[in-house]
């Protein structure tokens, strides 16, 4: 039959099913969208949210089940039948080319390959178009590679509705924006709902799922294990929904604060290989206190980060360590000092996935502490990655498997216990959390909790503003590479961070240059 | 399609790729064979006699292993750390040349002394030559593939130039080519009678300490973790621009000892067709092994009977002899297949 | 004054573009492979099966223009081959490439002993010969040297014209452009990065092949072992020096051949009598590795050279 009934739905999966190996990722899901409607698809990492939209385009193929668009069921296994069948999908991690400008990667693919041109006069003034109905501010001549994450997810947006997605699938969206820029979104989503679009929000923070979602569906190891209305649900019981059980945070009891560990006065750097450097930085790192970071991602984190790490040293300004000022600084010598570093990406800078779990846990001390005179001392290196193994719960069949076959947990945790054995005065957590299940979560943030105790001073990164507030006693804010006043624990609302996030409240500092 | 890591990999999935691979490369060779109008077995019959088939055919595999060991250590090295020479041809030229200018009267001193003087001083010739690449990638990022290949164009071009001027035989009516060694300047045959020379033992003893190297140093240590990531070596505190450097000398150095070994040890003296592509062939030799400074040993082995085999079987039969290019060519496309296909499995989803 | 003579002569120019011309069509073919994330390394010895593949098919009796067509399948073939490893695969691209060579080559030179056993030396064809534009070609300087030439290099320099459409004006092109970049993107449209980046490979290295087989059809009339000579390896420079852009790398594959026309010329000077033949044989591959310094710091490489796509990794 041709067309839609009003209460047929635009969208709905049967039983879908999926095995990788002898992992379960989808285990018999059933759920509808209905047009105008906004659901939520909860859960955590690893809960199959992903293998579900991907089934859906046809990335992967359901073991058993199929799915329905507008009443016709969907082949499996073609990408292209979802996308013309008018579903369109915001990536976690965004799909554009670099190199293309933006009208360029949103026609990309609209017209086949085999077409004789791309008619660019049409396409952008169609881009124009879409873009004022719907408050998506962006110009398309201009090189994606030069926008911002936020413009970037405008242009994904864009992409959709270029196409007349009538369904919007959006990856964990709010990940890269400020509060602000979250409620424009959410503006722009009621507008495009409130034209007959029907959009799918998958989240795992609570308080937005119920601001936009008029029903949330919750995974949880591959299983739907709750479908409800969002009117009158809470966050503690979609939370408990989510986990599955309750689960206790470790608690942060207020301390004294220590001596200043680490010193940044007027420190700038060009951040090289980053999307900002750090411009004009003071920041004190106290014994006995984490001290969170808060920000959009790209906003010089990673800058600072490299600096305390050693990957990159002050064009300007001092950095003091301790009350003298490190000579030729570099990650060896950050590691003399005594900091513990967890990088942002565990996969390619914490680990090296072909390396055993022996080599890996050396992998920072082998030449101070397991070799002599150049040869390599691989039974203490053998015995330490064994300790490590017992004493960090890291979950493995045996130390001589490449740490590959991790889990993302358990690798953190041997990066952990690595860095955590020599009792290290200063940590550096880099995103220490991100992409692991609460258990892990909760396991990681006990550590840094433990290690705050015994008197180490913690910087804290992290683009999660719920787990900046959560654990920090003082908390910046940084924002185009300019780092905001410290705030005690407790003394700064979300939206007032917020602003700060977007970059207010700066006082514009006088360009020497 | 797409490509899934299988965890534990049992002995059927580590044997069989490769084993397929071998035994399709033997098919495309008789395919080939029976096209030139040989019949197949007949042409490996005859390979494989005129490779070990007799006292004499074996140890002209030995021989023509020695320098293929020396380019496949010096491959197997950089390939691990991921620098890419592909330029071991010049370094293998690099070491041959110091070893003529050192060798034919420049020095007089007992071999003892003289023998090991010139191996270190034609190791240091090959390592600086991949040194200029090695500082190009570091410094400027400059893919050392190119410039390595590049190189072994403009070091033969040297070498031709000096064969016709400074280091021109007088007495080689007009020849290209290079006076003889002295005696003491010629590596000794192992066993007196026997045409095998000290450069075959050299060049066992070097993969020894290759394989030393690589798994029981910091250096070693070092070395494979840049090779694997690069990023994460660095964010460990390894000095990746030094640990690149010190790969390229030291695989500079190995493919410079097969021109020592072989002028020194098997020619006497310096011609331009002096390696018939020993440097590329390490390639294949390296790559063979899995990059395994033992396992070159076994595959520049492998790769010589062929070599030295398809030579008599052209002989013999008269199929070219380009049929043992052909072989390894198509045996190190296969072989790089299966050895991922020992690791991942092909899903079609 | 001996420089100005040479650069003035229209011969020096016509000569200029005759050698420029394997190396646009080859370059050519290197830069759709490598704006689609695949470094062809095999490009070398393609080159070689094409000289050889385009030669041998005219000597059996096909027209020039057969012969060209043979050399581009050949290419093709051999580009399927790359593809397939390297691509699904994502094999290793640097040992993909040097194993290609390699097999090519040997192919190559077997296919040649099988075919002629006996020759001592390489039979001759009747190769292209030069068509003369009217009106053009009496330009002063310009016309000798642009409009005198053979019809292959005409195509040559059709051919940038049509691979920089393609690239920037068509849908098929955006989406090459947009697979060496982020593959990711592309699929996440629907379409294909596998298809994509293998016929981007495969036309690529048709393109190749063509441009060795200039060489035999064209410039020579025979087909020599060593005839290529390493032109595969200044391509890939020329790429780089080009920043991936066929108009650039046009402009740099003519520069390069007026420099190696230069040096030819200069040898039977004043200068070529105290300096060894050998230097000037060198500075074409001196002059690759120095472009590639000099434009390291500045090129545009496309984000995903070399880097595998395998959808089902997260």
């Amino acid at each position: 039959m041709e067309g839609a009934g009003p209460a047929q739905p635009v969208l709905r999966l049967t039983d879908i099913t999926k095995h990788f190996g002898p992992v379960v990722a989808n285990d018999g899901v059933s759920f509808d969208l209905h047009r105008g409607e906004v659901i939520a698809l909860l859960g955590e990492n690893g809960a199959g949210k992903t293998t579900l939209m991907n089934i859906l385009f046809g990335q992967y193929t359901a073991d058993a089940g199929y799915v329905e668009l507008f009443g016709e069921r969907l082949p499996p296994g073609r990408p292209r039948a979802a996308l013309d069948a008018g579903v369109g999908m915001v990536h976690q991690h965004f799909t554009l080319a670099g190199n293309l400008t933006v009208w360029e990667n949103i026609v990309l693919g609209v017209d086949g390959l085999t077409a004789p041109s791309l008619r660019p006069a049409k396409a952008k003034a169609r881009i124009r178009d879409l873009s004022e109905r719907f408050h998506l501010k962006v110009d398309p001549e201009v090189r994606v590679g030069s926008l911002t994450v936020g413009e970037r997810q405008r242009v994904e947006i864009l992409k959709a509705l270029y196409r007349d997605a009538k369904i919007l699938i959006l990856d964990e969206p709010t990940a890269v924006l400020t509060p602000q820029e979250t409620d424009a979104l959410f503006a722009t989503l009621r507008q495009a709902v409130a034209q007959g679009l029907s959009v799918v929000f998958i989240s795992h923070k609570l308080h937005e799922v119920l601001a936009i979602a008029s029903r949330v569906v919750v995974l949880r190891h591959g299983r739907l294990v709750a479908e409800r209305e969002t009117k009158g649900a809470t966050r503690e019981e979609l939370a408990a929904l989510m986990v599955g059980a309750e689960v206790t945070a470790p608690s942060f009891e207020p301390t004294v604060p220590g001596p200043v560990l680490l010193s940044l006065k007027n420190v700038t750097t060009t951040g090289e290989g980053r999307a900002t450097g750090l411009r004009d930085v003071s920041l004190d790192l106290r014994a006995g206190q984490i001290t969170g970071l808060a920000g959009v991602s790209g906003n010089g984190q990673g800058a600072l980060s490299d600096l305390i790490a050693g990957l990159d040293s002050p064009a300007s300004g001092e950095m003091w360590l301790a009350g003298a000022l490190p000579r030729h600084w570099s990650p060896r010598t950050a590691i003399a000092e005594g900091i513990a570093r967890i990088p942002e990406d565990r996969h390619h800078t914490g680990t090296i996935a072909d390396f055993n779990l022996v080599e890996n846990a050396v992998l920072e001390t082998y030449r101070t502490t397991y070799s002599t005179g150049g040869w390599m001392n691989w039974t203490d290196a053998r015995r330490f990655a064994g300790d490590l193994i017992d004493k960090y719960d890291v979950r493995c069949p045996s130390r001589n498997i490449r740490i590959r076959l991790l889990s993302g947990g358990n690798m953190q945790k041997l990066i952990l216990g690595r860095v955590l054995e020599g009792e290290p005065r200063i940590i550096l957590a880099n995103q220490p959390v991100r992409g692991l299940d609460i258990g892990a979560v909760n396991y990681v943030h006990g550590q840094l909790a433990e290690a705050r105790a015994r008197g180490a001073a913690v910087l804290l990164i992290s683009e999660d503003l719920d787990e900046i507030q959560r654990l920090s006693d003082v908390i910046h804010v940084i924002s185009e590479g300019r780092l905001s006043p410290a705030f005690a624990r407790g003394t700064m609302k979300p939206e007032e961070l917020g602003a700060w996030m977007a970059g207010h409240g700066f006082k514009e500092t006088t360009h020497a240059a | 399609m797409r490509l899934e890591p299988i965890e534990a990999p049992g002995v059927a999935r580590r044997v069989l790729p490769p084993a397929l691979a071998i035994v399709a490369t033997f098919v495309v060779a008789a395919v080939l064979a029976m096209i030139a109008g040989g019949d197949p077995l007949r042409v490996f019959g005859e390979i494989v006699k005129g490779a070990v088939g007799s006292k004499f055919a074996l140890l002209e595999t030995l021989n023509r292993a020695t320098p293929l060991i020396f380019t496949g250590l010096a491959v197997a090295v950089a390939f691990r750390a991921k620098l890419w020479n592909i330029g071991a041809e010049a370094q293998l030229y690099a070491g041959a040349v110091v070893t003529v200018v050192l060798g034919t009267g420049a020095l007089t001193l007992p071999a003892p002394v003289l023998l090991p003087l010139i191996g270190v001083a034609a190791a240091l010739a090959g390592a600086l030559v991949l040194l200029v690449p090695a500082i190009l990638k570091t410094r400027f990022g400059v893919d050392e593939v190119v410039t390595t290949l590049l190189f072994n164009f403009i070091f033969l071009l040297f070498v031709s130039y000096l064969l016709e001027g400074p280091l021109k035989d007088p007495m080689g009516m007009g020849w290209p080519k290079s006076p003889r060694l002295i005696d003491e300047a010629r590596l000794p045959r192992i066993v007196e009678g026997l045409r095998l020379h000290w450069g075959f033992a050299l060049a066992l003893i070097a993969a020894v300490a290759v394989w030393v190297i690589q798994t029981r140093t910091t250096l070693g240590f070092e070395m494979r973790a840049v090779g694997q990531n690069a990023e994460a070596a660095r964010f460990a505190g390894m000095p990746v621009m030094s640990v690149i450097l010190k790969t390229a000398l030291l695989s500079g150095g190995l493919a410079a000892l097969a021109g020592f070994s072989e002028v020194s040890g098997l020619k006497g003296s310096l011609t331009l067709d002096l390696s018939p592509g020993y440097g590329y062939t390490g390639i294949v030799v390296a790559m063979l092994a899995l990059l395994h400074p033992l396992g070159v040993v076994v595959a520049a082995l492998f790769v010589a009977a062929i070599f030295v085999g398809a030579d008599s079987m052209s002989r013999a039969v008269g199929v070219p002899t380009y049929l043992a290019d052909i072989m390894l060519a198509t045996a190190l496309l296969l072989m790089v297949l299966a050895i991922l296909l020992t690791k991942f499995r092909v899903r079609r989803d | 004054m001996e420089f100005l003579d040479i650069l003035l002569s229209a011969s020096f120019w016509a000569a200029a573009i005759r050698i420029a011309s394997p190396l646009i069509f080859a370059t050519l073919g290197e830069l759709i492979c490598e704006r689609a994330g695949v470094l062809n390394l095999g490009i070398e010895g393609i080159m070689v099966a094409g000289a050889f593949a385009g030669w041998i098919a005219v000597w059996a009796g096909l027209p020039l223009w057969g012969g060209v067509a043979v050399a581009f399948a050949t290419g093709m073939a051999l580009g399927f081959v790359h593809s397939v490893l390297s691509v699904p695969f994502g094999l290793s691209q640097h040992v993909v490439g040097v194993g290609l060579t390699l097999l090519a080559t040997a192919l190559t030179f077997y296919t040649y002993r099988v075919v002629l056993p006996e020759v001592s030396s390489p039979p001759k064809i009747q190769a292209f010969t030069a068509v003369e534009i009217p009106v053009l070609s009496k330009i002063p300087l310009i016309g000798p040297a642009l409009f005198n030439q053979t019809p292959l290099t005409y195509a040559a320099f059709i051919m940038v014209a049509v691979v920089a459409f393609v690239l920037y004006r068509t849908p098929l092109g955006l989406a090459v452009r947009a697979v060496g970049e982020n593959p990711g993107a592309v699929a996440a449209q629907g379409l294909s990065v596998t298809g994509i980046r293998m016929g981007a490979v495969i036309v690529g290295s048709g393109f190749m092949a063509v441009g060795g087989s200039f060489l035999t059809l064209s410039a020579f009339d025979s087909f020599f072992f060593d005839m290529v000579n390493g032109r595969g390896w200044i391509c890939i420079a020329l790429v780089v020096f080009g920043a991936w852009k066929p108009g650039k790398a046009l402009l740099g594959a003519i520069l390069f051949a007026a420099f190696d026309a230069f040096q030819i010329r200069l040898q039977q000077t004043s200068v070529g009598a105290f300096l060894p033949y050998q230097v000037f044989l060198m500075m074409p591959y001196i002059l690759s590795i120095l472009a590639l310094v000099a434009m390291s710091r500045r090129a545009e490489v496309p984000a995903a050279l070399m880097v595998p796509f395998n959808k089902g990794e997260r």
